[in-house]
This record gives structure tokens, C-alpha cells and sequence, in this order.
């Protein structure tokens, strides 16, 4: 498998801010108990890391808080070295456009075909299928879903839904791609060609965070690992 | 070379379930017109009568017990025509005035001592009204007397009249809007939450606030246009079907006609409009309030 090329690293080369820094985050729903405690860690920029930890370690509400669906009970969550804790909420939308994101649940639109689903970031930016049309045939080609460009979710497998939702995050070649769980519903060569996806965009400079289960995934690349348990962030290790 | 394509519409087609809500529009459109339209005729009949008393006035001589009525009367039309602004006189004889009075007393004969005042009607030019107290003075040396009716009384309670019809329809209008408003922010309301799955998938990929509230304002926008448009066709065909029907019984008791004209054809692109826009309005203001509160 190759490599991603800052996966050593978790300090930033360039100098400049990290892509994404938590530093003593809290959350909770509601009155609930935190279920984030004191969270702090750097994403430098172009690099590649995974997150992982049992079910209810807090994995889906980490990442939330990184693309912006919810905002910490306490701490700083900062993206591109910019607080976003105490920003506007007008002013989000525009740090969410630099963020793709595969869902669990892929969270593609029932009435929409693959390809408007794929298309929808690029609609959101302000561009027509004229600009975008053959780009996303070609990575539906790449993702394996060339033959189901006009097909909607409900007729498509898991697997082909997961493809379909990966291609929707990478399409705007995003600078910060979270994928949660993004091979739980693919055969293993499926699973090593979208990891490969992943990767390739890395080399291109985004920085990749992927949450995941699958030790097998992780360990087939060298990349760090983000452990949670319980709310919190228990260690650092090596993926290989 | 691939064809080019077209994108689907982010929101999906309602047509089964807008329905219902557009015909409520509908109906609260047309009432809002009918109002209108009655307004409008009664604001015309109201002008027409009063444009006919300040082109009237009415001069009744009341004869001694040995003048003649009949001559009394001419000698005060022929005094009066002189008069600038008076156009013309009409004058009523003593079998012309029986003839009013005979809906109140019947065939009923009275007897020929009797003082019957007599009526002359003055035509009098509206932009040249002759001077108050002109007409009177003109008498003031007369043999007989002359009380002036210069039609002041009613054209003041028709004016007033006519002012409350105008207000109680504004009134009404004004509470069509704001009910067709509410109706529209509970289905506003419903459609965010049912298309909750798009405003959720748009506002992660980036979209700001005002993308997707345009979507459902779009929607809500032409939904108003389509039930403004129905609403006010039919309450065009209703008000000149009721005009047609009722025109007559209309006429007996003073009530204004609903005669629509070609003039009040204007209603429908306006309602539509309108309608549009307070539905545009409404649905805006409700998504934008929902999304804060998903998404504070």
C-alpha cells in the first residue's frame, strides 16, 4: 500500500497553523454528561491520521465538532488557525466548503441520482454540470459506479451508497477530508482502492482523518492513530 | 463527447401533497378579492351618488295660502337659472309632487287648499358651484318661502358610508394576509422538517443559510402565484356571477353592484403577485428562524 507522505509527522512543517486543533475540548448534549472530555490534538496540515476507539468513545461527535455540525461545551476547536468556537454562525459555511466528509450513514439524497448527489458541493459552490460534468463521470468511473451515474440511492447496494458518498466528499478536493467509517460496507479490494483514494489525495495535500474499526485498514498504512475511550484521548500510536 | 446534463431540482416535486395547502391559499385569495371587488363597487356606486347630489340641488317653495304653488315654483326657477353655476332648473308641479308622495299616502286625493310644497331641482355645474348662501339670498324678498336643499347631509353620510366599506374591506384583506401567512409558516415548518435530510446534506457540504432558505422560498413563491391566480380568476367569475344573479336586488336595496368592469381584471396578476410574495415571505423568514434553531 503506499504511503501517505506526512503520516509521520504530527507537527507542522510548513510553520504555518495546524489544519485542525482541538485544545481542551469538552462536549455534551444538552444536560447529558460530557461525551468529549478534555480533547486536545493538532491535524497538521496534509496529514494523514486515523481515530479510532470502542462504539460510544465519542468517534462520531469528535468529528462533528471537526466539520462543524456541532460546537464544544468548552475549549477551542480551531481550523486553518482560525477559532471557530466563538464565529458566527454565517461565517461557517464557508470553512465547511473546505471540508469533505464521508458519513456512516452516507446521508446521500433519496431523489437525487448519483451523479447530483456527487455534484451537490460543486451546485453549493456555484458551478453548473457544464463545469463539472465530465470530472464527475470520471471519478464515478474511478469509485466503480460509472454504470450507475443516473441510478438513485435506493436502488444502489450499501457498498455502491459508501462509493457514491466518498466520491460527494472527495469531489471538491476538499483540504480537510474526514471519512467515518468509510469501508464498512465494501469488500476488501473495494476497501484498498478507496483507502488508495484517500491516500493519493493526501499526496495532493489534504489532510485525511479517517475513523475506523477495520485494524486490518489501519495497519496497512503507516499512518498515527488517534485512540479514544470514554471521552477522551487516551494515546497516540503507530498504525504499523 | 457526453451530452450535457441537467440538475435535478434540490427540492423534490410536493405536487400530491401541495395540494391541499394550495387550495387553502386559494380560497383565502379568492375571499380577499371578493372583498375587494365589493369595496371597489361600492366605493363606485358611493362616487356616482355623490357626484350626482353636488350636481343637484333642490329648492322647495312653500306657497301662502293665496299664492299660486305652480307659479311660486316657476317664478323661483326662472329667478334661480339666472344664478352663475346653475346649468339648469327643473321644476315640479303640484300633480308632480303628488306623484312623490304617492308610495306614502296612495291614491288618496288632497284637497286643493292644501300647501303642497313644490320642488325645483337645480342643475347645478360641480366646478362652479354657486356661493353658499347665494341661493338663499336670491329668496330673501320673495313672496314665498324657499328652503334650500343643497344635498350636503346625504352626500356627507354617503362619503362616510363609503369610507367604512373602504376600511372594513382594507380590515379584511388585512386578516386574509395574515391568515394565509400563518398558513403558510406551519407548512413551511412542515416542509423544512420533512425535508430535513436536504437542508442537513446542504448545510454540510457548505451551503449558507440563504441557499437553502432561497429553495423553499422558490417553492413557496410559486405556490402563492398559482393560488393568487386561482383565488382571484374565481372571485372574478363569482363577483360577476353574483352581479348577474343579484344585480336587480342589488339595485332595490342600494347595495353596491359587484359588477367587476374590465378595470378590476388587474386584481388577478396583482393578487397573484401578492400572494406570491407574502408566501415567498412567510416561507423565508420560517426556514431561516428553523435552520438557526437546528443548526445555532
Amino acid at each position: 500500500m503506499d504511503q501517505p507522505t506526512n503520516a509521520s509527522s504530527l507537527t507542522d512543517e510548513s510553520g504555518s497553523a495546524p489544519a485542525v486543533r482541538f485544545e481542551n475540548v469538552g462536549m455534551r448534549y444538552g444536560r447529558g454528561p460530557e461525551v468529549l472530555s478534555d480533547i486536545s490534538f493538532d491535524l497538521p496540515r496534509g496529514s494523514f491520521q486515523f481515530l479510532t476507539g470502542p462504539s460510544g468513545a465519542g468517534k462520531t461527535s469528535l468529528l462533528r465538532l471537526i466539520y462543524l455540525a456541532e460546537r464544544p461545551s468548552r475549549g477551542l476547536v480551531s481550523l486553518f488557525g482560525e477559532d471557530t468556537t466563538a464565529m458566527e454562525r454565517g461565517a461557517l459555511p464557508a470553512f465547511r466548503r473546505r471540508i469533505g466528509v464521508v458519513f456512516q450513514d452516507f446521508r446521500l439524497l433519496q431523489h437525487l441520482s448519483v451523479f447530483d448527489n456527487v455534484a451537490l458541493p460543486l451546485r453549493v459552490a456555484g458551478q453548473n454540470a457544464r463545469q463539472y460534468g465530465e470530472d464527475i463521470v470520471e471519478l464515478l468511473n474511478w469509485v466503480g459506479l460509472g454504470h450507475r451515474v443516473d441510478a438513485l440511492p435506493p436502488t444502489l447496494s450499501g457498498g455502491e451508497q459508501q462509493r457514491a458518498a466518498i466520491a460527494r466528499a472527495v469531489v471538491s478536493r476538499p483540504e480537510i477530508l474526514i471519512a467515518d467509517e468509510p469501508t464498512g460496507n465494501v469488500d476488501p479490494d473495494m476497501a484498498r482502492r478507496l483507502l488508495r483514494l484517500f491516500v493519493e489525495l493526501n499526496r495532493l495535500g489534504t489532510t485525511v482523518l479517517i475513523a475506523s474499526h477495520d485494524i486490518a485498514l489501519i495497519r496497512s498504512v503507516n499512518a498515527p492513530v488517534l485512540e479514544l475511550a470514554d471521552g477522551k484521548l487516551n494515546r497516540r500510536t503507530r498504525s504499523a | 463527447m457526453t451530452k450535457p446534463r441537467r440538475s435535478a431540482p434540490l427540492l423534490p416535486g410536493e405536487a400530491g401533497r401541495d395540494l391541499p395547502l394550495l387550495a387553502v391559499c386559494a380560497i383565502l385569495v379568492f375571499l380577499a378579492c371578493l372583498s375587494v371587488i365589493g369595496a371597489a363597487g361600492a366605493w363606485r356606486a358611493a362616487s356616482g351618488w355623490s357626484d350626482q347630489l353636488a350636481s343637484e340641488m333642490t329648492l322647495q317653495v312653500l306657497p301662502g295660502e293665496e299664492d299660486d304653488g305652480d307659479e311660486a315654483a316657476r317664478q323661483a326657477g326662472a329667478l334661480a337659472s339666472g344664478l352663475p353655476g346653475v346649468l339648469g332648473t327643473e321644476v315640479r308641479s303640484r300633480s308632480a309632487s303628488m306623484a312623490l308622495l304617492r308610495p306614502w299616502l296612495g291614491n288618496t286625493s288632497l284637497p286643493d287648499d292644501f300647501p303642497l310644497p313644490r320642488l325645483v331641482t337645480l342643475q347645478i355645474d360641480p366646478e362652479n358651484r354657486p356661493a353658499s348662501g347665494a341661493v338663499e339670498a336670491l329668496f330673501a324678498d320673495a313672496p314665498y318661502r324657499v328652503i334650500v336643499d343643497d344635498n350636503r347631509l346625504w352626500a356627507g353620510a354617503i362619503a362616510r358610508a363609503s369610507a367604512t366599506v373602504r376600511y372594513f374591506a382594507i380590515a379584511l384583506v388585512a386578516l386574509v394576509c395574515g391568515a394565509a401567512a400563518a398558513v403558510i409558516v406551519f407548512a413551511a415548518r412542515a416542509a423544512l422538517s420533512m425535508r430535513r435530510d436536504v437542508a442537513e446534506a446542504l448545510h454540510l457540504v457548505g451551503a449558507p443559510d440563504s441557499f437553502i432558505t432561497a429553495l423553499f422560498q422558490k417553492r413557496f413563491f410559486m405556490l402563492g402565484l398559482k393560488a393568487g391566480a386561482a383565488g382571484s380568476v374565481l372571485a372574478l367569475l363569482a363577483a360577476g356571477a353574483l352581479n348577474l344573479a343579484g344585480g336587480s336586488a342589488a339595485s332595490l336595496f342600494f347595495l353596491p353592484s359587484l359588477a367587476p368592469g374590465w378595470g378590476v381584471v388587474i386584481i388577478v396578476p396583482v393578487a397573484a403577485l401578492v400572494s406570491g410574495l407574502i408566501s415567498a415571505l412567510a416561507a423565508r423568514l420560517t426556514v431561516t428562524a428553523g435552520l438557526k434553531t437546528r443548526w445555532p
